[in-house]
Formats: C-alpha cells, sequence, structure tokens
C-alpha cells in the first residue's frame, strides 16, 4: 500500500506537485520541486497538531544545501525478489542521512547500492538512477574503483584485514598513491587522529589490527575508508556490535566527521539515528514511507507508519 | 508439579547422553590407543640408532637398517607435496572465491570424485603414465600418485579455510577499491592462511602412510638411492616387504618401521594442531579445521 491510498492524507493547498506525482516521476526537475515544497510548508504551514501530509521525498531546508547523491526511483532485487521498491531520495553533503526501519526493510541494501558493494554477488541487480555529483553511477560503463574511491564504507561487524594496524591503515593509501614512507607515516597518524584512535595504537602500530578491542577496530576501519580521502561515507550499523562507551565514541566522530563528508548511517537504533543525523528515511517492507528532517520525523512524523516504528509499536 | 517432574526428566536424559557420547569417544580413543600400544610394544625392540642409521641386510644376516626407506619417504613425500600444493591451493581458492560460478561446482564435484579413488588404482594410474612408457621405476612417478592424492585434500581444506573467512572481508577490501586480486591474496588467502597450512600438513600425514600406490611406483630399494628417476626405498614399501617375509626379525624390524611412520604422522598431525593454535595467537582469523 503507498502512503497515497490512505484516506487521511491531506495535501498542503499550496503544494504546487501533487505528491503522487512527484513520486512517480523521477525525473523531474527535484530541485525545483523542493524548493517550491519548501517555501510552500513554510508559508502555510499549519498549527499543531501536525497534520498528516502524503508523504514526500523532500526535506524542508534542503534547497539550501547541495545535495550529494540524488537516488531516483531505485529498486534492487535479490534474483527475483524484489528488496527495494523505487526509492526516491537525497543525500546532503555535511549532513548524515539516517535509514531506519525493521530488519529486512531494506535499509542496508539501500546503502550497498552506493558503492555497488552487491555486484559481488551474482543475481542482485539495482534499477533506477544514483547520481552522485550528478554522474549515474548504476551505468554499467562506470569505473568501480573510482566510485569506491569516492565512496568509503564501514561495516556491522569490524573488519580488520589480518595484518597490522598500520598496513590496515596504509592498504587502502597505497592502492591509490605512492608516498615516501615519511608522508605515508604522517598521513596514517593524521587519520588515526581523526579517527580519535591515534593515542591508543600509536606505540602498537605493527600489531595487528585483529589484537584491538571491537570498538578500536571499528574505529580503525572508519580511520581505514577516510584514509583513501572519500567523500561519501556509508556506514551500516557501525556501533550495533559494540558496548555504550565504544558506541558512544564512534557516534562523536560522526559527528566530527560529517563537517567533511556526506554521511549515510543505517541504524536499528532510534535513540542513534535521533542523535547522529540531520535527515532520517524511514523505510518499510522495500519502501519509502517518510523521508525528512530528523526531528520532524522523530516529533511530528507525517506517517502514522513512521510513528508506529519510532515509538516502537512495531519492528 | 510438572516443573519439578519435567527438570527431574531432562537431568536423567541429558545424564543418558552424556554417557553415550561418552562412550563413544572412549571407544575411539581405545581404538587409536589400541593400535599405537601394540605398536609400541612389538616395534620398540628393534629400533635402534643402527636400524635409523643403516641400510638394509641382506636375507639371514642380522642387524641392518631402514634409514634409506626414511630418507626415501621424505624424498617422495616432499616431491608430491612441492607438486600438489601449489595447484591445491590455486584450485581450493578458486573453489572459494568463485563459488557461484558453474566452472567451480564443476570443479568441486570433479575434486570430490578425486578423492574417493581408491589409492591403488591412483598407484596404476601413475604406473601407466610414467613407470610403463619410460621402461623402469621412479621415484618420480610415486611422487606424481602422491600429488594425485594429496590434491583433492588440499582443495577441500583451502577451501574451507577460505569459506571460514567472513564475507565482511571481501566486502570490506573491494569497498576500499582493492582490485580482486589483491582482494584475494593479500586479504582473504592471508586471513584464511592458519587453516589451509593445517590442510597442507594434515594432506602430508595421510599420503606418509599410503603403500599401495608405491607398488608399481617406487618399487623399493636396497640401497642409497636419492635419485628421483629410479625406483627408491620407502618405508611403508618396506614395512609390506618384511612383514609379508618369513623371518622373525624381518617382523620385528617391520614393527619398528611401522612405529617410526605412525611417530612421523603423529607429529605432523601436531604440527597441524599448533599451527591452528599459533594462527590464533597471531590474531589472524582462526581455522576450525
Amino acid at each position: 500500500m503507498t502512503p497515497l491510498q490512505r484516506p487521511d492524507t491531506i495535501e498542503l493547498p499550496l503544494n504546487p506537485v501533487p505528491s503522487r506525482l512527484a513520486e512517480q516521476c523521477p525525473d523531474m526537475d527535484m530541485e525545483n520541486t523542493r524548493t517550491a515544497l519548501s517555501l510552500a510548508r513554510v508559508a502555510v504551514r499549519p498549527p499543531a497538531p501536525p497534520v498528516q501530509t502524503a508523504a514526500h521525498p523532500a526535506p524542508v531546508a534542503a534547497a539550501a544545501l547541495p545535495s550529494k547523491v540524488e537516488i531516483r526511483d531505485v529498486s534492487f532485487f535479490y534474483g527475483k525478489f524484489q528488496a527495494l521498491r523505487g526509492i526516491t531520495l537525497p543525500l546532503c553533503d555535511r549532513r548524515v542521512t539516517a535509514f531506519i526501519g525493521p530488519s529486512g526493510c531494506g535499509k542496508s541494501t539501500l546503502l550497498r547500492i552506493l558503492n555497488r558493494i552487491y555486484e559481488l554477488y551474482p543475481g542482485q541487480t539495482a534499477t533506477g538512477e544514483v547520481l552522485i555529483d550528478g554522474q549515474n553511477i548504476l551505468t554499467p560503463a562506470l569505473d568501480l574503483d573510482r566510485l569506491r574511491a569516492q565512496v568509503g564504507m564501514v561495516f556491522q561487524k569490524p573488519t580488520p584485514f589480518p595484518m597490522s594496524i598500520y598496513d590496515n591503515v596504509a592498504f587502502g593509501i597505497r592502492l591509490y598513491e605512492r608516498l615516501p614512507k615519511a608522508e605515508l607515516d604522517d598521513r596514517i597518524e593524521s587519520v588515526l587522529r581523526r579517527a580519535a584512535l591515534w593515542d591508543e595504537v600509536k606505540d602498537k602500530l605493527r600489531q595487528s589490527g585483529l589484537s584491538l578491542s571491537g570498538g578500536q577496530q571499528q574505529r580503525l576501519c572508519i580511520a581505514r575508508a577516510i584514509a583513501i580521502e572519500p567523500e561519501i561515507l556509508l556506514l551500516d550499523e557501525p556501533a550495533s556490535a559494540l558496548d555504550p562507551l565504544s558506541t558512544q565514541r564512534i557516534e562523536e566522530l560522526i559527528a566530527e566527521l560529517k563537517a567533511d563528508y556526506c554521511i549515510a548511517l543505517v541504524t536499528h537504533n532510534m535513540q542513534q539515528a535521533a542523535r547522529s543525523s540531520d535527515y532520517t528515511a524511514f523505510l518499510y517492507l522495500g519502501e519509502l514511507i517518510e523521508f525528512d528532517e530528523t526531528e520532524r520525523i522523530f516529533t511530528h512524523p507525517k506517517e502514522r507508519r513512521t510513528e508506529d516504528y519510532i515509538t516502537g509499536r512495531f519492528g | 508439579m510438572s516443573a519439578l517432574s519435567i527438570g527431574r526428566r531432562r537431568k536423567l536424559k541429558n545424564a543418558i547422553w552424556i554417557a553415550v557420547c561418552g562412550l563413544c569417544a572412549a571407544g575411539v580413543a581405545a581404538v587409536l590407543l589400541l593400535i599405537m600400544g601394540y605398536i609400541v610394544r612389538e616395534g620398540i625392540g628393534a629400533i635402534s640408532i643402527p636400524f635409523l642409521t643403516r641400510l638394509p641386510r641382506p636375507t639371514g644376516i642380522a642387524g641392518g637398517g631402514v634409514a634409506n626407506g626414511i630418507v626415501g619417504t621424505a624424498i617422495i613425500v616432499g616431491i608430491g607435496a612441492v607438486m600438489a600444493f601449489p595447484v591445491g591451493v590455486l584450485v581450493g581458492t578458486y573453489l572459494a572465491v568463485y563459488s557461484h560460478k558453474r566452472m567451480a561446482q564443476s570443479l568441486s564435484f570433479v575434486a570430490d570424485v578425486l578423492a574417493g579413488v581408491p589409492s591403488i588404482a591412483i598407484g596404476i594410474f601413475a604406473y601407466t603414465l610414467l613407470v610403463e612408457p619410460l621402461r623402469h621405476f621412479s621415484a618420480f612417478s610415486a611422487s606424481f600418485a602422491f600429488a594425485v592424492l594429496m590434491v583433492p585434500l588440499v582443495i577441500r581444506a583451502t577451501e574451507a579455510a577460505m569459506a571460514l573467512v567472513p564475507r565482511e572481508l571481501r566486502e570490506a577490501a573491494t569497498a576500499l577499491g582493492a582490485p580482486e586480486s589483491r582482494v584475494v591474496l593479500k586479504i582473504l588467502v592471508v586471513a584464511a592462511r592458519p587453516g589451509i597450512v593445517t590442510g597442507l600438513l594434515l594432506s602430508l600425514a595421510r599420503v606418509t602412510g599410503e603403500t599401495a600406490p608405491l607398488l608399481f611406483t617406487a618399487f623399493g630399494s636396497q640401497y642409497w638411492e636419492l635419485n628421483p628417476a629410479q625406483p627408491m626405498a620407502e618405508l611403508s614399501l618396506q614395512i609390506f616387504s618384511y612383514a609379508i617375509s618369513p623371518y622373525a626379525d624381518w617382523h620385528a624390524q617391520a614393527w619398528a618401521g611401522a612405529l617410526i611412520l605412525i611417530v612421523a604422522v603423529f607429529l605432523l598431525s601436531v604440527l597441524a594442531r599448533l599451527s591452528i593454535l599459533l594462527g590464533r595467537e597471531g590474531n589472524s582469523i582462526g581455522s576450525a579445521l
């Protein structure tokens, strides 16, 4: 069921584009739509109680920010099973966008489209368009190595490589650059400082990356991801395997990193989404139910299902 | 009322099954201990420094040893390993990395069938291929037969070790933009290394005791023979020919030879275990092989 079939949906009076149309026409000029929409909302936002509007994937303030990534009408298939249906969503630069939703809703799948890592597995296909800086990364002709240099990823389970802490970070750098030793040392130090790990590992850079604690391993993985200077960071439940203290450190790190990156964060943890993200997309059964500023999603969700999910009524 | 009785029934069931498992385990251990105990009892008497360092003597002359057999076994198994390890590890890696490909699935099946071929048939194969055309027996033909025996074992062990590497590791390396060759060689194989090494050692242990393929390949020799192109002495062959001889002192030597063989295989297995432990301590991704 799409949100538009709900009888209690009320369109904003000045909404210039019928939402249904907006959802079904991913090719329309999003920039203009969004500007117009935000103007409309600012102009005529009704007082509380919040009016339920049709879900529209345009954040209120997005027009002010450049959107780094435009996901347009993206569907995804595991073999014949369709895991995502026509997702349209922008990711803003220097902001954190959280993907939330119950297990199996497709939020990790959506993340895995953004660097095409799913192509490791046969039978997984994505349709639609994902524009990064205007270029569609789903075209078959794309240089995948360049895409992956541009898009870093951190996984749920820490994935240190079976090598020293130093080499873990150097691994990615060496793929792209041939630096003199001193310069490489400097880069690795600065990256580890950036990942708030330097003080803990500076005396044991030659030890195995697997000798670190889970939280340290995860920060090592973040360091490794940012060492190749990507523009976009994909974080797939980066703290779900960690204890509360390590989780806090990761969240602090996310807050710092967002000054420089466009970050997409998949999380099961609603508080984490609320704390760490600027925008939140709620997915359910492969569909984007609602996308908005995080504050609005968590205080005035427009969709009943969003509200049910964030208040813990299902999922 | 039922809570208590359920608890008691569970405890009883638990005790019964633990007893059954314990008995089975004890049975397995007992067989091993009996074999080893018997071999030690029969063989230890004939073990001596000369036995380990001398050549065999002709029938009827006391003394003599199996030094050439020990060295021959090492040479034959060693050359076989040099042939089998690269092929087995590469094929196993291929199977693990491209497990979804049709080619890999057929290869996997072929490896399974090959692992099931009786070793004597492999001996005949080596004979037909390398002995008959060249018109004489050779250590190399025995090494070849051993290699054919080892390859499917190494393939299986490598594949299993690689399968234990978390798929996230591959994804993480790929997500950095690393080319596939580097992902496989620098990350996956390294992570699977303890398991692969264990598999190699176990495959060595497995063929070290093989006799059947040697009958028509290495053939055996009474002399110091270090040239792989010539027939060569081999420990298990010597055990075989001594054991079927009518002489009591040769019987004793056969037992002693068996003892040496079993100790060698035991050491290889211990080494394999150690490599797992060391792998864990080195914090590589452990293998449960």
